[in-house]
């Protein structure tokens, strides 16, 4: 459980996830990791050229804070603090309740985090330089996937979590496993 | 008659079968060998295995080419103004051609060499001399720019130079014209003795790459043609070819070609050194000009330097030997191992070779055969090491294979000659097309010759290409060496005059390259890093643009206030920081070439309005989908107009 509980520290080492960008262009792709506290370039100048190229469709300027990096440290200490509370505390049943905890606020991040995609893909400039439309007509959007890979006019987007995100869920996992290894040792002491 | 038909029916079926014999034995030697086509061909988006930079020549710069491919990659503008690149018209490197005799827009650009580190080429940097108005430049191979110029004094002709010792401790610039040393007005008829020789030794800082003349060594007054640095056991002397030694100052064709042996110079460097050392020089008055480029600043200075050490080789002993060579040699070049010291004799059908062993010998046991001006000389027979004899016509010039082959161009049978060190035998000779000058083999005057490919470079070209009027192009032949025989694989031609060439491994070099220049790393003077300090400023009659540009607009774009009279400033700076994304700019009517500024840089034109109106600027180089757009103007009002200088970007 302490394993588990401490791993997702390990977020403030390693992004959380990355965005990639590819294009005939772009020999080497453009590239931002998502940190729970910061956006950094996979290269150097990335997110510049980013902006760079974003601005032709009128999409705005990847921010230098946004309220998120505030907030998601401060989830990660709290619950990292009740979860060491629990594994030094609490019975196994609480495991289960910390493993809970953290899957309501992993999703609740990860909706944030596709809020955010949709917004910066979709609140375009009107007085945007090339303006697209869909085949129904409609104002193209250039959100980037949440996971996976998707084609965006020129650039192949590839959206895929990092060593930050598999400790999390590691973490979790092994929250579950303490939790799980718990049962069976209470059940057998009672056998 | 029937007798003379048959003789016709008999000559017609021998031809026939003479010519269907020729072609089975070119397409079995075809089926043979692998093709040449398949040897050179690189292909799309590959790289090539080598850089080649090859001397312009007349055109006073270098270019870039890649081997075994033949296809350039960039002219780097040295000596000569380049439009294109601004080189030379921009504000930041017009000091780079600054010399003692004023601004020079042009030089004679000949032998470049690449430093070395324990005698093997580095891929730091290209040194390169100037000719005409004798000057050293030095090429930074990270960004493939011309960071240094520096001007030798007491020097004219810069030919035998710019060869790089062991560890690039000097670049040497040896004078071909004899001169009076300081320069003074006496009669050409007064040659004999009155004229000298100079050889500079031009340090290169360890650190930084800076150079400084550091010592002229005196010399009498030949003409001194080409050098090599000894290497190996030889490390530490310089050894350079002469011709008259007549002395001579009119009808040279003639005059200088009457001496059955002129000398190879064997100069002892280090021996310089303890001379240096122990103050055994004299500080001589001069007016040269040392320009450097600074990376940061992206900015030249040009400064005046007013003095040189000179050491005379008449008074110092030990300090030069003179190796009797036949037949006015011309190219001097010394073997990986840095025991033989080639004289390509190019009067003579023999090759000349000296043995550094025998000349130590001879030089310890003062085995000496007479003097010239104080300077000993030896004997022919005690330095030679052997003869490669009558290996072909007019020997200029030789490289190594690093397998113990030599390779001698030939200008008057216009041949590659391969010969074997040690035996002198000739191998393998192949034609040139046509008059052959220097050859090249990467890294092939230095320990560690890499002897896949040598590059012949050739003088006249005549039928070889499309005809293009009475100009025709230079050339550069490439042949593959791998194989006991030579094999021609590739014919491509060249920008101005190839002289030589200096060729390395592109792993080398490649993965130094520089990307962009860092914005944060900008210290020009008019540097705008920011939009936020974009603005105008007028001082007096002059006006400073501090301008920014990235995709795809300048700002600021639109100018008023400037009136007709005024000197306009245009200090550009490309925000961008992405590979390959340089911006141009040019104003209409101003007396300059365009700016082609790469990513962080900043660069600076200079326009003077002669005429009322409104005036466009644009960018040159087509940067982005919306390059066109990339545009602005100027309002130029008359001289006594009260006009404010205002400045906007996207205001309606």
């Amino acid at each position: 459980m302490l394993i588990g509980v401490l791993l997702p520290l390990l977020l403030f080492v390693f992004p959380l996830w990355k965005i990639t960008l590819e294009a005939p262009q772009y020999p080497t792709p453009l590239g931002m990791y998502i940190h729970i506290n910061d956006f950094s370039d996979a290269n150097p100048h990335d997110i510049k050229n980013i902006n760079l190229m974003n601005h032709y469709v009128g999409m705005k300027y990847i921010p230098e804070a946004i309220p998120e990096f505030k907030i998601f440290p401060i989830g990660i200490i709290s619950t990292t603090i009740i979860g060491l509370l629990i594994a030094f505390k609490a019975k196994h049943r609480w495991y289960l309740y910390w493993f809970v905890l953290m899957i309501l606020l992993s999703t609740a991040g990860l909706y944030d985090f596709y809020l955010w995609e949709h917004d910066y893909g979709h609140d375009l400039d009107p007085k945007a330089i090339m303006k697209f439309t869909n085949p129904d007509g409609s104002v193209m959007g250039f959100q980037p996937p949440l996971f996976g890979s998707k084609d965006i006019l020129n650039f192949k987007a590839h959206s895929y979590p990092q060593l930050g995100a598999f400790s999390l869920a590691l973490g979790m996992g092994l929250s579950f496993v303490a939790y799980l290894l718990g049962k069976k040792e209470l059940k057998n002491s009672k056998a | 008659m029937k007798k003379i038909n048959f003789l016709i029916l008999a000559l017609i079926s021998s031809s026939l079968l003479f010519t269907s014999c020729n072609q089975q034995n070119k397409s079995s030697s075809g089926a043979l060998a692998s093709s040449a086509a398949e040897k050179v061909y690189v292909a799309p988006g590959e790289h090539d295995d080598f850089y080649a930079f090859v001397s312009g020549g007349f055109s006073g710069q270098m270019s870039v080419y890649g081997l075994p491919s033949g296809r350039l990659f960039k002219v780097i503008p040295v000596f000569s103004q380049d439009a294109e690149k601004a080189w030379g018209y921009n504000e930041e490197t017009k000091p780079m051609l600054n010399t003692s005799h004023g601004f020079i827009p042009w030089d004679d650009s000949h032998h470049p060499d690449i430093s070395q580190t324990n005698g093997e080429i580095d891929g730091r940097y290209v040194f390169i001399n100037g000719n005409n108005t004798p000057r050293i430049a030095k090429v930074d191979l990270s960004v493939f720019e011309t960071t240094e110029i520096i001007e030798i004094p007491n020097s004219a002709g810069n030919h035998s130079s710019a060869f790089v010792t062991e560890n690039t401790e000097y670049v040497v610039a040896g004078t071909r014209f004899s001169v009076p040393i300081p320069q003074q007005d006496i009669s050409i008829k007064e040659y004999k003795g009155n004229f000298k020789g100079s050889l500079s030794f031009i340090s290169v800082d360890p650190e930084d790459g800076g150079m400084d003349l550091s010592f002229q060594i005196l010399m009498p007054g030949f003409d001194y043609d080409l050098a090599h640095p000894g290497r190996g056991a030889s490390h530490g002397w310089m050894f350079f070819s002469t011709y008259n030694t007549e002395e001579s100052h009119t009808l040279m064709e003639v005059n200088a070609s009457q001496n059955d042996k002129d000398f190879i110079a064997a100069v002892n460097w280090k021996k310089a050194e303890e001379y240096l050392a122990e103050g055994k020089f004299t500080t001589m008055p001069a007016n040269y000009a040392h320009n450097v480029y600074d990376e940061h600043t992206h900015t030249a200075t040009s400064t005046m330097k007013k003095e040189v050490r000179i050491l005379d080789a008449s008074a110092l002993p030990g300090l030069v030997y003179l190796l009797p060579t036949p037949k006015s040699p011309h190219g001097c070049d010394v073997n990986p191992t840095g025991e033989y010291i080639v004289g390509n004799g190019k009067l003579s059908s023999d090759l000349t070779v000296h043995s550094f062993n025998k000349m130590i010998d001879a030089i310890e046991n003062e085995k000496f055969e007479g003097e010239a001006y104080g300077i000993p000389i030896l004997s022919f027979e005690d330095v030679l090491a052997g003869t490669v004899k009558q290996a072909g016509l007019g020997p200029l010039h030789t490289e190594f294979d690093g397998n113990g082959n030599g390779y001698t161009t030939f200008f008057i049978s216009s041949e590659v000659v391969k010969w074997k060190v040690g035996t002198w035998e000739v191998v393998d000779r192949q034609p040139c097309y046509y008059s052959v000058g220097h050859l090249m083999i990467p890294g092939g005057n230095s320990r560690k010759p890499y002897g896949k490919y040598v590059l012949a470079m050739n003088k006249i070209t005549k039928d070889r290409y499309l005809p293009t009027g009475p100009e025709v192009t230079q050339s550069a032949q490439l042949y593959d060496i791998s194989g006991e025989k030579m094999e021609l694989l590739l014919d491509f031609p060249t920008v101005g005059e190839p002289h030589y060439a200096a060729g390395i491994p592109a792993e080398l070099v490649k993965p130094r390259s520089k990307k962009i220049y860092n914005l944060t790393d900008n210290k020009h003077k008019y540097a705008t890093t920011s939009d936020a300090n974009v603005r105008v400023e007028r001082d007096g009659n002059e006006v400073h643009i501090y301008m920014t540009m990235i995709r795809s607009h300048f700002n600021p774009d639109n100018i008023e206030g400037v009136k007709v009279g005024d000197k306009v400033y245009f200090h550009v700076t490309n925000l961008e920081q992405d590979y390959d994304v340089p911006h141009g700019v040019s104003m209409i009517g101003a007396n300059t070439s365009e700016l082609l500024i790469m990513p962080g840089q900043t660069e600076t034109f200079v326009w003077e309005p002669k005429q009322v109106g409104v005036w466009p600027f644009y960018c040159t180089d087509f940067c982005s989908a919306l390059h066109q757009e990339m545009q602005g103007y100027v309002r130029v009002s008359p001289a006594d107009s009260d006009i404010e200088l205002t400045w906007s970007l996207g205001e309606d």
